[in-house]
């Protein structure tokens, strides 16, 4: 139990530090290593609690997906030159105390639903399809993933082919002047529009006109 | 104090929100970092929703968990997409000066 708490202090101590750096790091390429860092611990700690199917999706997602993403984003776009450059520091103390004010109450609110829960000990027989303790939790997931939620399973699916298809075609430009191949037109192309017999007379020559 | 329990998950779940929050505010200016604070805040609502379901014992809530996570994926790259777009129109993804719709 002591260690359970140690690492959960530990991890919980570089998440929080390394959000915190997300925020406030002056180069976008830093925030983004933050932003690996806190997916990396947050990661470990649901492999600690327990949900390591989890844990693991997370890291191949989002470190390997979502922050690769944003990694080449700003590499790409060249931003952290622009934000330096234009006093990006004035708006960021201007919004402090805003910031602060609303972020500070939402916590205070979220502090006191965590402490009302602790009241509320009913909710617990509530719940009907229970953790089967002996199966792994990547069982568990799937046994329930493809019988109960299988529509919501599939929805998901939809929703990542639209994201894809969207980005594709936001991103995608057409350029002009530029010799492509054509697809359709060939194999559309069949032999009464590719080619025409011409009777040539011996003594004479075929002319084009074209 | 040592016996970690919900509560303490939770709790880490609500500064890691709150961070996301405050993250929006304090960087108005940089895209970017907006949509880093967007993904700091679902993996706080992540992270409240696997607890819950190691502390009730019932595994919907990591299935959920999993929901929310393609839901963030597509979300970022629909995000990423649309800054790249605006940055090749105009040169730049400075939030001020996003106002060709007059909202």
């Amino acid at each position: 139990m002591l260690a359970h708490s140690l690492f959960f202090y530990f991890f919980s101590l570089i998440t929080v530090f390394a959000a915190v750096m997300v925020t406030i790091s002056r180069n976008t390429v830093n925030s983004v290593f933050f932003l690996i860092l806190v997916f990396v611990s947050v990661s470990i700690l649901f492999i600690l609690i327990g949900a390591e199917f989890l844990g693991m999706i997370m890291l191949i997602v989002y470190v390997g997906a979502v922050a690769v993403l944003f990694l080449f984003i700003v590499m790409m776009l060249n931003i952290s030159e622009q934000i330096t450059k234009k006093t990006k520091r004035e708006g960021f103390i201007n919004n402090i105390p805003a910031g602060l004010i609303v972020g500070i109450i939402i916590f205070l609110e979220l502090i006191v639903v965590v402490g009302g829960w602790k009241n509320k000990n009913d909710f617990v027989n509530l719940s009907n399809s229970t953790l089967n303790l002996e199966a792994t939790n990547t069982h568990a997931i799937g046994n329930v993933l493809y019988t109960d939620y299988i529509h919501l399973f599939q929805i998901s699916g939809i929703i990542l082919l639209i994201a894809m298809i969207g980005a594709i075609y936001l991103t995608f430009n057409k350029k002009e002047n530029v010799k492509r191949q054509s697809y359709f037109d060939q194999i559309q192309r069949d032999k009464s529009s590719a080619i025409s017999l011409v009777d040539v007379k011996s003594g004479e020559g075929i002319k084009f006109d074209d | 104090m040592i016996e970690i329990g919900l509560g303490h998950y939770l709790t880490l779940s609500a500064v890691i929100f709150s961070i996301g929050i405050i993250g929006i505010f304090l960087n108005r200016k940089n895209v970017i970092i907006i949509l880093m604070s967007i993904e700091l805040i679902l993996l706080a609502v992540n992270i409240n929703l696997v607890s819950f379901s190691i502390y009730l014992q019932n595994i919907v809530g990591q299935i959920f968990a999993i929901f929310i996570l393609t839901v963030a994926a597509a979300e970022a790259a629909i995000g990423l997409a649309i800054i790249v777009i605006y940055y090749k129109n105009k040169g730049s993804i400075n939030v001020e000066s996003i106002n060709t719709l007059k909202g």
